[in-house]
């Protein structure tokens, strides 16, 4: 029996984190977009435990400031785009600035500096993502899918889509459609 | 999960000289901080992979025709085997048929390359494919649903 599942990946993410933390048996407190504080008593021994436990889920402790930053920018989109059942009309730039209390061009810069991408690139491969798992789901029209991830169009979805994914929303569905009978 | 920092393990697999040249001469031009391993057919290429011992490569550059065995074959080979299912597949060939490409991303490839003759042309191809190749390692972003054709 092959069955389709659903997940929130920021649940999950705390599930386990919480998780590992306590098998471990470390003081800590689970704070808001991917920080953790723990107790400054933990053993160098068991905080590398912990970071062998967390790679096992592909979970990676950041430390230096600059990519911690940069992974802060990377969750708020993320969490933007997909905790969101319709994205908020609110600038982008607005959203990161007043989410993370530096300015915009702050932050731009110190993403461009450290990724091979954009901020703006970032966004628009995150939203096709999302695009990608709506269409798979199969439960909106390309229409709704469009209107929840803000695009003003259905032709602009679409030819975002095909600029980041190279194929129409039609031709990628189909891909999929195929590749899963292939593997039943 | 690699960072910007760390080099691209890439292999190449292509019987054909010249477009081998072109293509590591492209990639040497980006500047990008990568490791190229040439072959110079799919049975090369698949002898060296099953070879439990090597360190996976992170992006594989397949031609789809080559003699012996063709680009097709092996990207059939390496997807049936788990050991391989975190390396992107790109397939490159001088066919632009809309079936070919949506038979090859049905068969586990994530970027097909339109092959273009001209130097400047492939080099930003590459780059383009290097980019978006990156994102899908470094955001953690879903392979299952990972195709670029360009």
């Amino acid at each position: 029996m092959k069955l389709y599942i659903k997940y929130d990946g920021i649940v999950a993410c705390r599930v386990i984190l919480q998780e590992q933390l306590e098998r471990l048996d470390i003081e800590h407190k689970l704070l808001e977009l991917g920080e953790i504080e723990i107790s400054d008593s933990v053993t160098e021994e068991r905080f590398a435990e912990l970071q062998e436990s967390l790679n096992r889920y592909a979970i990676f402790i950041v430390s230096n400031e600059k990519s911690q930053l940069i992974q802060k920018i990377k969750d708020a989109i993320v969490e933007m785009i997909y905790e969101n059942d319709k994205l908020p009309s609110i600038t982008i730039s607005q959203y990161l600035s007043d989410k993370l209390n530096f300015s915009y061009g702050y932050l731009t810069n110190i993403f461009s500096e450290h990724t091979y991408s954009s901020i703006e690139n970032f966004i628009i491969i995150q939203k096709i993502e999302r695009a990608k798992k709506l269409i798979i789901e199969d439960q909106l029209t390309l229409t709704e899918v469009s209107y929840k991830l803000n695009y003003s169009s259905v032709a602009y979805l679409s030819s975002q889509f095909k600029k980041v994914t190279g194929l129409t929303p039609s031709a990628f569905k189909r891909i999929v459609d195929k590749r899963r009978n292939l593997l039943k | 999960m690699i960072s910007h920092k760390d080099s691209m393990r890439i292999l190449i697999a292509d019987d054909d000289e010249d477009d081998r040249t072109f293509f590591s001469d492209a990639m040497t031009e980006l500047k990008m901080d990568n490791e190229l391993t040439l072959f110079n057919d799919g049975m090369a290429l698949m002898d060296y992979l099953s070879n439990p011992d090597i360190v996976l490569p992170h992006l594989l550059f397949l031609d789809l025709n080559m003699p012996l065995k063709s680009g097709f074959e092996c990207l059939k080979e390496i997807r049936a085997n788990q050991r391989f299912k975190e390396v992107s597949i790109a397939i490159y060939s001088t066919s632009s048929s809309e079936k070919d490409i949506e038979e090859t991303f049905i068969e586990g490839a994530n970027i097909y390359i339109k092959k273009p003759n001209d130097f400047t042309k492939l080099k930003k191809v590459i780059k383009e494919v290097m980019d978006i190749n990156w994102q899908f390692h470094s955001s953690g972003l879903n392979k299952e649903t990972f195709f670029f054709s360009i």
